[in-house]
């Protein structure tokens, strides 16, 4: 019986394994160290904030692996020998392998800033690291201040997650707003105003020069390249991440920023596998980026590499872009490409409109000259995956887009609806007159 | 604003001290008067009881029912094994001894108490209500900016299963054992609430009186709890108010002044088989017995069933009635909303709870089955089975402890619905309903969910959301309540509760929107 060993039980690695699993009877093991169980790394949040527990950040049983036939080996794999296909784990023990899934997701970024691997300073990514939070910010008592460095999406889930035990935070940010390089700038603005009103000390266009340490090798304080001193008990970097690959280095693997794959997501290994946030595709495809650290590719390319594994051998050809985050209390949401200023091309127009009170907003990305719709970001709105997904498919102009703009909220029951406003706005910025259709059902199971 | 809750927390303290003390307070003394007119409206024919009465009771005063209570319900067992001895059948007393007790306890309660209700009522019901309150509203500003605020769940005691909850688990179940069980212990209690139910109804208050002004106090404190904490979301809000309103028009007030009207007391919105005696002997007695009213409450009750309870199913979910409209369902929403998170969501639990909610559906259609063919036949028995037997089985067993003392005792350890779940009959036929024709379904959006597990973690019945979540499949279960509590907590917008066509409402998916297009059509192609 073949034999396929994955390295990681993240969402890619774990993605993958159920699926060979649904299609074939092959002998399937999932290596990890982090945890026994898969576990949703995105809820991590959620155990410090005192929303959940750690159990129920894992989506299946424990009997669940058992009774599928997966494996699963709790180690690190220290190194990869191709040619004798063995992996060799801590504490001398080998696996041999006749196919290899390379899953092991990402590291927190560290620049090499003076202090960056003192007590006190830390990422958050893994189990360990949530872990090692609880042990620096237990309290307000125990952490006085908390400096945060790096202004995107972990930065500002690590802040919410200190001041949900009152922690006050400081996040510096390299930008001129938050996260304004994916951002249009009317929603970074607005995201800037939101970070400030849950009382959150936003330093913007502020880089991280130094930590300081105390006497026992503890964090004590930041200073920025403003010359600002800030004291306190717990940095956290939080400027991106990294492919964990480390171990792959002597392994004649082909490696860039990550394990470098072709669009079937080979590596130039034969046999040897890359899928998540640790693939790098040797040329991006589409606007996407070379590595696409998201929850939702790596379950993509788990999905698909299943397929090759079990003989039915398919490029990772993924759909239109979606993706999905929480500012605080403003979800956000994004289909297609919404590109901020700084890296939007010349044709690509926006319509933006904001809500008067609340925080509220829409991005709609559409072409200058054939007013095709290329993409749209909400915030405070959910909309309809499927609808927006076949209009995309369409190639709709950005007209038909607001006639049938109620077909896509996805808002609870009850909620107040905005596409009126909306409409009206697009009407009188671009001269049209548009009547904004009642929502459909027929339209949106047809996906007309 | 954390003083303000403090100091609201020790008057509830104080409140509810004072309110669990009353069962062992207030003098008693048994007039004469009282206990000739006692006998004369029961009709005891036994005179060792009277003798006994008499002797050790009348005239005498007592200090807390604790002490009067054993007394008369020792006179009552002592008369009746006599008379069974004797087979002085006709001199039996049928009353319970608890019951006897009550009735007797009632009429003779002649202290501080009794004398000054009004007072009575605001140490305990007045304190609880501005203690509560005072430990609520503040967290208009404690709470932040709207949104959804579950820091803390698990890092609190009472919301935990620590030691509070375990208390707070005690006194529930104890609580509710004396109101099945030893009424005449909720004397004192039923004084609060006397010129309450005398304004209503006309009567003084029984101990299930107490009960029902107290489920609709409770209900509306925590709804203010409900609506701060889900202020940003206007299903919640709408729907908590609707519960409240049905307590309290509904159950409460309409079936208080039906009896004002000398009409039978009816809830209008407690369909049969959660309202399990409809159709007992004594209730169609009663109905047939009432006029034009009677015979409405009874076409209604069969056509609310039957008609009404189904076709909203098929529109709008189970959810219309189990966390709209319901009594249970409204506390669980509003007392039992801090609790949710704790419903298990193994498959083990889901196995228990199909066989247990829809035998119990079963137990009840049966029950009612033998009901009617005794009630049309006249005979006792069915199959040689003693219809009341069953009916008392059913009454004790599901009606008091699974409802009652397991419904809502259990509140703080496993979760808010542990009833709705697993216990309630009618929400095993609005399930049945709403699992194979329905509108109602949960949509799962696209490919955006990312298995974090709050969905999961606050389902109050135990379902597993995320497992169909993750794989883009809507959620079709028949327990759903429809509460949206899943979509509220969701961090990304997958959930949304809707109505929509029947077609395309249940899809399996293997892979989900997002990738390769050609892909999940091969995959997904069943």
């Amino acid at each position: 019986m073949e034999h396929i060993v994955i390295i990681g039980n993240g969402i890619s690695g774990v993605t993958a394994a159920r699926h060979i699993r649904k299609q074939s009877d092959k002998k399937i093991t999932v290596i990890s160290a982090e945890n026994d169980y898969f576990f949703s790394r995105t809820a991590l949040m959620y155990v410090y904030m005192g929303h959940m527990k750690f159990k129920h950040t894992q989506p299946y049983e424990n009997w669940f692996w058992k009774k599928n036939r997966i494996d699963l080996v709790n180690a690190y794999v220290t190194s990869v020998d191709t040619d004798s296909k063995t992996l060799k784990l801590t504490g001398a023990q080998e696996i041999t392998y006749d196919k290899l899934v390379i899953a092991t997701g990402s590291k927190s970024n560290k620049f090499g800033w003076p202090g960056q691997d003192l007590d006190g300073v830390q990422g958050l990514y893994s189990k360990q690291d949530l872990e090692l939070l609880e042990a620096n910010a237990p309290n307000k008592e125990v952490c006085k201040r908390a400096v945060i460095v790096g202004g995107g999406l972990i930065g500002i889930e690590l802040a919410e997650m200190l001041r949900s035990r009152d922690i006050p935070v400081t996040f510096l940010v390299r930008e001129k707003s938050f996260w304004d390089g994916v951002l249009p700038k009317g929603e970074s603005a607005m995201i800037n105003e939101h970070i400030r009103e849950h009382h959150i000390q936003l330093l913007l266009d502020t880089n991280l020069k130094e930590i300081l340490a105390d006497k026992n090798g503890r964090a004590k304080a930041v200073v920025t390249d403003k010359g600002e001193t800030i004291d306190c008990n717990l940095v956290g970097l939080t400027a991106g991440v990294t492919p964990n690959i480390d171990f792959l280095k002597n392994s004649g693997i082909e490696l860039g920023k990550g394990v470098k794959v072709n669009t079937y997501l080979e590596t130039n290994v034969p046999d040897v596998y890359a899928i998540g946030d640790c693939a790098e595709q040797h040329t991006a495809i589409g606007q996407r980026r070379p590595v696409e650290a998201v929850w939702y590719t790596g379950r993509m390319m788990g999905e698909v590499l299943a397929q090759t594994i079990c003989g039915n051998r398919r490029p990772y050809n993924p759909g239109h872009w979606f993706n999905s985050a929480k500012f605080l209390d403003i979800e956000y949401q994004t289909y297609g490409w919404v590109f901020s200023e700084r890296s939007k091309k010349e044709e690509e127009q926006h319509f933006h409109w904001r809500h008067p009170k609340e925080k509220i907003c829409v991005t709609i990305a559409f072409h200058r000259e054939t007013k095709q719709f290329l993409g749209i970001n909400t915030f405070g709105i959910r909309l309809r995956h499927e609808v927006i997904d076949g209009w995309l498919t369409q190639k709709r102009t950005v007209d038909q887009v607001m006639e049938h703009l109620k077909d896509a909220n996805f808002d609870p029951e009850f909620y107040t609806h905005h596409e009126g406003s909306i409409v009206a706005l697009y009407n009188s910025e671009f001269g049209t007159n548009i009547r904004p259709k009642k929502k459909s059902w027929k339209r949106i199971f047809n996906n007309v | 604003m954390q003083v303000i809750k403090k100091i609201g927390l020790v008057v509830f303290l104080v409140g509810l001290t004072i309110f669990t003390m009353l069962p062992f307070m207030g003098e008693f003394a048994v007039s004469q008067t009282v206990f000739n007119k006692v006998v004369r409206d029961k009709g005891i024919k036994s005179e060792i009881f009277i003798g006994e009465m008499e002797e050790n009771v009348v005239g005498k005063e007592f200090y807390g029912m604790l002490e009067l209570s054993p007394k008369i319900a020792q006179a009552l067992e002592k008369a009746n094994k006599q008379h069974r001895a004797n087979k002085e059948y006709k001199k039996v007393i049928y009353t319970a001894p608890h019951d006897m007790a009550a009735l007797i306890g009632k009429e003779s309660g002649n202290g501080f108490i009794v004398a000054n209700k009004g007072l009575m009522w605001f140490l305990t019901f007045g304190l609880g209500i501005i203690g509560a309150l005072m430990f609520i509203v503040p967290n208009v500003v404690l709470l932040g900016k709207k949104g959804i605020k579950n820091n803390g769940i698990y890092h609190e005691n009472a919301t935990n299963r620590g030691w509070i909850a375990w208390l707070v688990f005690v006194f529930l179940v104890l609580f509710y054992l004396v109101l099945y069980f030893r009424s005449e212990y909720a004397v004192n209690w039923t004084y609060l609430v006397d010129p309450i139910s005398k304004f209503l109804s006309g009567n003084p208050a029984g101990h299930w009186f107490v009960y029902g002004f107290m489920y609709c106090t409770v209900m509306t404190v925590m709804a203010v709890r409900m609506y701060i904490k889900y202020r940003h979301n206007a299903y919640q809000t709408l729907r908590t108010t609707s519960v409240l309103f049905f307590q309290i028009v509904f159950a409460f007030l309409i079936p208080e002044i039906m009896v004002r009207l000398q009409m039978p007391y009816y809830d209008f919105k407690n369909a049969f088989p959660l309202d399990y005696d409809f159709f007992f002997q004594w209730n169609l007695k009663s109905l047939l017995g009432s006029g034009a009213i009677g015979l409405f409450i009874l076409v209604w009750g069969i056509v609310l069933t039957l008609i009404i309870v189904p076709v909203m199913v098929y529109f709008y979910g189970k959810r219309w009635y189990c966390s709209w409209v319901c009594g249970c369902g409204g506390l669980a929403e509003t007392l039992g909303d801090p609790y949710r998170q704790h419903s298990s969501k193994s498959l083990f639990s889901w196995k228990v709870e199909r066989w247990l909610v829809h035998g119990v559906l079963v137990f009840a259609v049966g029950m009612t089955l033998m009901t009617l063919y005794s009630f049309f036949t006249e005979s006792g028995t069915v199959l040689g089975i003693r219809t009341q037997s069953v009916q008392n089985a059913y009454s004790l067993l599901i009606g008091a402890f699974f409802a009652g003392v397991i419904g809502t005792g259990f509140y703080p350890i496993f979760g808010n619905r542990v009833w709705c779940r697993f216990g309630c009959p009618l929400a095993a036929y609005l399930g049945i309903v709403q699992r194979f024709k329905s509108r109602f379904r949960i949509t799962t959006n696209g490919g955006q969910c990312i298995s974090c597990g709050n969905c999961s973690t606050y389902c109050e019945q135990g379902i597993d959301v995320r497992a169909y979540a993750q794989k883009g499949e809507n959620i079709i279960r028949s327990s759903c309540v429809g509460c949206g509590i899943c979509s509220a907590v969701c961090p990304r917008g997958v959930l949304k509760l809707e109505n929509g066509p029947l077609k395309g409402r249940i899809n399996p998916t293997e892979v989900l929107l997002g990738n390769d297009v050609d892909l999940m059509n091969l995959v997904n192609k069943k």
